[in-house]
């Protein structure tokens, strides 16, 4: 049996619009010295951070291994660094594994992003798409997201009155999470007036453009009650790739979701995930997303979205009282920041928006056109 | 440090590495190296619990490739993980690898690098690693004459050039045997004058001839549990450890000082960690990431911790020839093939065939119980793998 | 970090990625496009293990990596909007005019559905259900776009369709 890996410690910057005064590397520098300041590690293979993971992408930082940029804030002189390129809670199920194989103890997870930064975040997620077949009619993950929306609506009984109460909810949540700053709350009437961007996805569906970065210490069980004495444990985690084509596959059914819940529950062993959790933290880059991945996750009925909407569903269960991605984090980042929510939650470090007594705890994020590629983290305290 | 469980390399594929691959688009040409990997171990997709994949997305401009590509890696309904570091790619998934194995998570790991350079613009893609503020104006690609001129202001320029051109020549004689290679020039020793003096120079006594290629090509390995291993392979080549360091961006500010290289820093960290005192005894084979006969020269000293002038007699000597005391890169190297989110890879995959006897024309002729496979990438970063035969095994044991 | 930090004196410097990239279809590609381009014919190809005819055309079926080369089975021209958004923002990558509607559109004798735009009618009244047909472009192109858009098979409201696309 492989040991236990713990989360020790998390920190994030706020996430903000355009954080045009500040590079990357700063935003990143900030997260690196408050996560020194909470756990009192160092960078040493003897019993400080012995591996850095970072999180970032090439087109978004417009340079090619974008890493390269990081070597120092990643304290990766003479030392181990490596980048997920991928959407940022691969990077918890790349420590995990790291630590689990015994091969080092103590791992600095560092992701960053400016959204900003790109000319249009459409731009850069156009480029996931093949030159020859889908590039030339234009497809980004905002059409994409429209084509899914369109085909999880009409199965789930989610309208659009339902996805302005998502909205609404998001914004008002936001206000309680300091990290969030300058995104105004909005009533039901102005996201019904919103603009449509990809129909049914209206102009506030859709996440904020945002820059930030967020960071994570993880630790082999013995080290991490030395370094806190809160651990939230990686109890299981699971991911799935889809089809690529849109066409290949059927864009209601949460086949990839429902294949990465299911190996997340069987590692943690959650035999009846629809009570399990005090907390959900999903990754919501549109409105539609929220019911339609917790359909996907088990924890709501196939078809159930619209009904559990109103049946006050995602107050009762708990689901992104962050804000959510809906209150801004960057495409490549939204998974990894939902697993430090949800650990904030499980440490009672979540201030305003704190759930008491919260024991376990749901992180998901998402990479890909119309959600090709999902990742389930399942988070344990004592 | 303890390993959870061991993890052994029972397949490896590899697609033809060319500079022309016109007749395949990207997921047909990593499906080559998958096919290949998955015969060899005699497994299929169903068998594999998840897929590993690495390249950089400015040489192509594809955001997320690996999202493209499940139409050839076979990745559809697995386990993924996708990890970039540059031209150590290739070594740092072969780690991930190693890692989602020994953790437990995983049993059986496809690992696919890949790059299809002719697609794209490589040395406009590596200027564009450098900071926009303070490099970018400066950078001409990862080119640099620097090794060379240190070598002929230590050695002399006649013993110095000479050897980088034995081992260019070295290098294109192992080519030769291996039909995956790119570049295979049938050069002779007696041509090491004629090559020397009408090589193009690139920066200094930097010649054509002394450089990498530019190819396209996919690398995939499949990685296994102990249990895993033993039901699917007779011998197959198990990873004993690895070691990754990398430096910053802007490391040359302090002029001409003496600075540790992250090569021999990784060397003196993998020896003291298994027991070995003498690399050159106790390895019987080094796969090695040489962007250029200069480097390639330069970093034996590095890599096999080395003073004076040994690392050039090792070349004078013949000694790192295939039927020397200690062969370097039976496989032609990264002058022969160089498909940069796959190169790193392919020097582990190089060093596991030989371990496994499947090797094929540039099999060595003794066989082969511990090799070592270097990754180079970023500025100046290294990945370092050993890996090991059941024999060598038991005779740690 | 100051909650309100100090810009005065920073500044910014504007940056472009403009890389030249050339993609290789690959075989199974050339020959889709070049029926498309040359006689306007759409193919597809088949799994016989899953029984399924699959497009875009492409080499290995991504559920049981069979081998589909040599499986082409002629679909369309004409299909059914399965479904569809209507993209309203423009950007560089969105072509022309906006609003655009992409569909997926499965092709008589297709399995899997096709992401194209459709024209030739109003935006607003497009459902799913609808009847389309394939418009080729009049000029040699060297993507998809070899078909312009789709049209309504009968005849609609409105008739302002995409204009021509450069190849
Ligand atoms: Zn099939």
């Amino acid at each position: 049996m492989a040991r236990r890996v713990g989360i020790c410690a998390v920190a994030q910057t706020t996430w903000e619009r355009d954080k045009w005064s500040q590079r990357f590397q700063g935003m990143a520098l900030e997260v690196l010295e408050d996560l020194l300041a909470r756990t009192g590690l160092t960078f040493s293979e003897d019993g400080g951070i012995g591996m850095s993971i970072s999180v970032s992408d090439d087109i978004f930082d417009a340079r090619t291994i974008s890493d390269n940029a990081m070597t120092d804030v990643l304290g990766a002189h003479m030392g181990c660094e490596e980048k997920v390129a991928q959407e940022g809670l691969q990077a918890l199920y790349y420590g995990l594994a790291a630590i689990r194989s015994g091969h080092v103890d103590v791992v600095l997870v560092l992701g960053h992003c400016k959204e900003s930064q790109p000319a249009s975040r459409n731009q850069v997620t156009h480029m996931a798409f093949d030159p020859f077949y889908t590039r030339p009619v234009g497809l980004d993950f905002t059409a994409a997201a429209g084509l899914q929306a369109q085909a999880y609506a009409a199965r789930a009984g989610v309208g659009d009155r339902h996805l302005a109460q998502v909205v609404v909810r998001a914004r008002q949540l936001a206000t309680r999470n300091l990290k969030i700053t300058g995104l105004p709350v909005v009533t039901a009437a102005e996201v019904l007036a919103s603009p449509l961007l990809a129909d049914p996805l209206r102009e506030l569906h859709a996440y904020p453009v945002s820059d930030g970065a967020v960071g994570l210490i993880l630790a082999a069980e013995e080290r991490a009650r030395e370094i806190t004495d809160r651990p939230v444990w990686i109890a299981g985690v699971g991911n799935c790739m889809d089809s690529f084509f849109l066409g290949d596959r059927d864009l209601a059914s949460n086949f990839p979701l429902r294949q990465a819940a299911a190996r997340a529950y069987r590692r943690a062993g959650i035999d009846h995930p629809q009570n399990a959790f005090d907390v959900v933290e999903l990754s919501d880059q549109y409105a539609y997303q929220q019911p339609m991945w917790m359909e996907g996750l088990g924890l709501v009925p196939a078809g159930g979205g619209g009904a559990w909407i109103d049946a006050g569903g995602p107050e009762a269960a708990r689901v992104n009282l962050s804000g959510g991605m809906l209150a801004g984090n960057p495409l490549i980042l939204g998974g990894l920041v939902r697993a430090a929510e949800a650990a904030l939650q499980l440490r009672g470090e979540a201030g305003d928006h704190q759930v008491p007594g919260a024991r376990r705890a749901l992180a998901h994020g998402v990479m890909g056109p119309a959600g090709q590629f999902h990742t389930v983290a399942v988070l344990e305290r004592d | 440090m303890k390993k959870n469980r061991n993890v052994g390399i029972v397949g490896v594929g590899q697609s033809v590495y060319s500079s022309h691959r016109e007749e395949v688009n990207q997921p047909e040409m990593i499906h080559e190296a998958v096919v290949e990997a998955l015969e060899m171990a005699g497994i299929t997709m169903a068998e594999v619990d998840c897929v590993v994949h690495g390249n950089m997305e400015l040489f192509e401009m594809v955001h997320q490739p690996d999202l493209w590509h499940t139409l050839g890696t076979g990745a559809w309904g697995k386990e993924s993980l996708r990890v970039t570091t540059g031209g150590t790619t290739g070594a740092t998934l072969a780690a991930a690898a190693d890692h989602l194995v020994a953790s437990g998570l995983h049993d059986v790991v496809l690992a696919i690098g890949f790059e299809k350079l002719q697609e794209g613009h490589t040395t406009g893609g590596i200027t564009n690693m450098a900071d926009p503020l303070w490099g970018r104006q400066l950078q001409t690609g990862a080119l640099t004459g620097m090794t060379a001129a240190q070598m002929i202001e230590e050695f002399g320029a006649e013993r110095a050039k000479a050897a980088a051109m034995a081992y260019r020549i070295l290098m294109d004689a192992n080519a030769m045997k291996n039909p995956k290679a790119h570049r295979r020039l049938g050069l002779r020793p007696d041509q090491a004058e004629e090559l020397a003096a009408n090589s193009p120079a690139l920066v200094g006594e930097l010649r054509m001839i002394h450089m990498c290629s530019q190819s396209d090509g996919a690398c995939a390995m499949i990685f296994a549990s102990e249990e895993k291993a033993r039901q699917l392979c007779a011998q197959p080549a198990w990873i004993e450890d690895h070691v990754t360091a990398h430096r910053e961006e802007m490391f040359c500010l302090f002029g001409n000082a003496p600075v540790l290289t992250t090569h021999r820093h990784c060397a003196r960290k993998l020896f003291a960690r298994n027991g070995i005192r003498d690399p050159r005894r106790e390895i019987d084979l080094f796969e090695m990431y040489d962007p250029s006969a200069w480097w390639g020269l330069d970093w034996l000293r590095e890599f096999l911790l080395l003073e004076g002038d040994e690392h050039l007699r090792m070349v004078e000597s013949g000694a790192i020839a295939m039927d020397g005391d200690f062969p370097v890169n039976p496989s032609g190297g990264v002058i022969a093939s160089n498909p940069i989110g796959a190169t790193a890879m392919v020097r582990v995959a190089e060093a596991a065939l030989q371990i496994m006897g499947r090797a094929g024309g540039h099999q060595l002729p003794r066989p082969v119980r511990r090799a070592l496979a270097s990754g180079f990438g970023g500025t100046m970063w290294t990945v370092l793998f050993l890996l090991a035969s059941d024999t060598e095994r038991q005779a740690a044991a | 970090m100051e909650l309100t930090p100090d810009l005065r004196d920073c500044f910014t410097v504007p940056g472009k990625l403009a890389l030249p990239y050339t993609y290789f279809a690959g075989r199974i590609g050339s020959r889709f496009l070049l029926a498309l381009q040359e006689e306007h014919r759409i193919l597809g190809v088949r799994c016989a293990g899953c029984a399924t005819v699959l497009v875009p055309p492409r080499a290995t079926c991504d559920r049981c990596q069979a081998d589909l080369a040599d499986t082409w089975v002629e679909v369309g021209p004409a299909g059914r909007v399965e479904n569809f958004t209507v993209v309203r923002y423009a950007d560089r990558h969105v072509p022309e005019p906006v609003p655009l509607v992409l569909a997926l559109i499965r092709l008589d004798g297709a399995d899997t559905p096709l992401v194209h735009r459709l024209g030739g009618m109003d935006p607003e009244a497009v459902r799913v259900g609808l009847r389309v047909t394939a418009v080729f472009a009049a000029e040699p192109r060297d993507t998809l776009l070899c078909i312009d858009h789709f049209r309504p098979l009968a005849p609609q409201p409105s008739a302002a369709g995409p204009r021509p696309q450069g190849g």
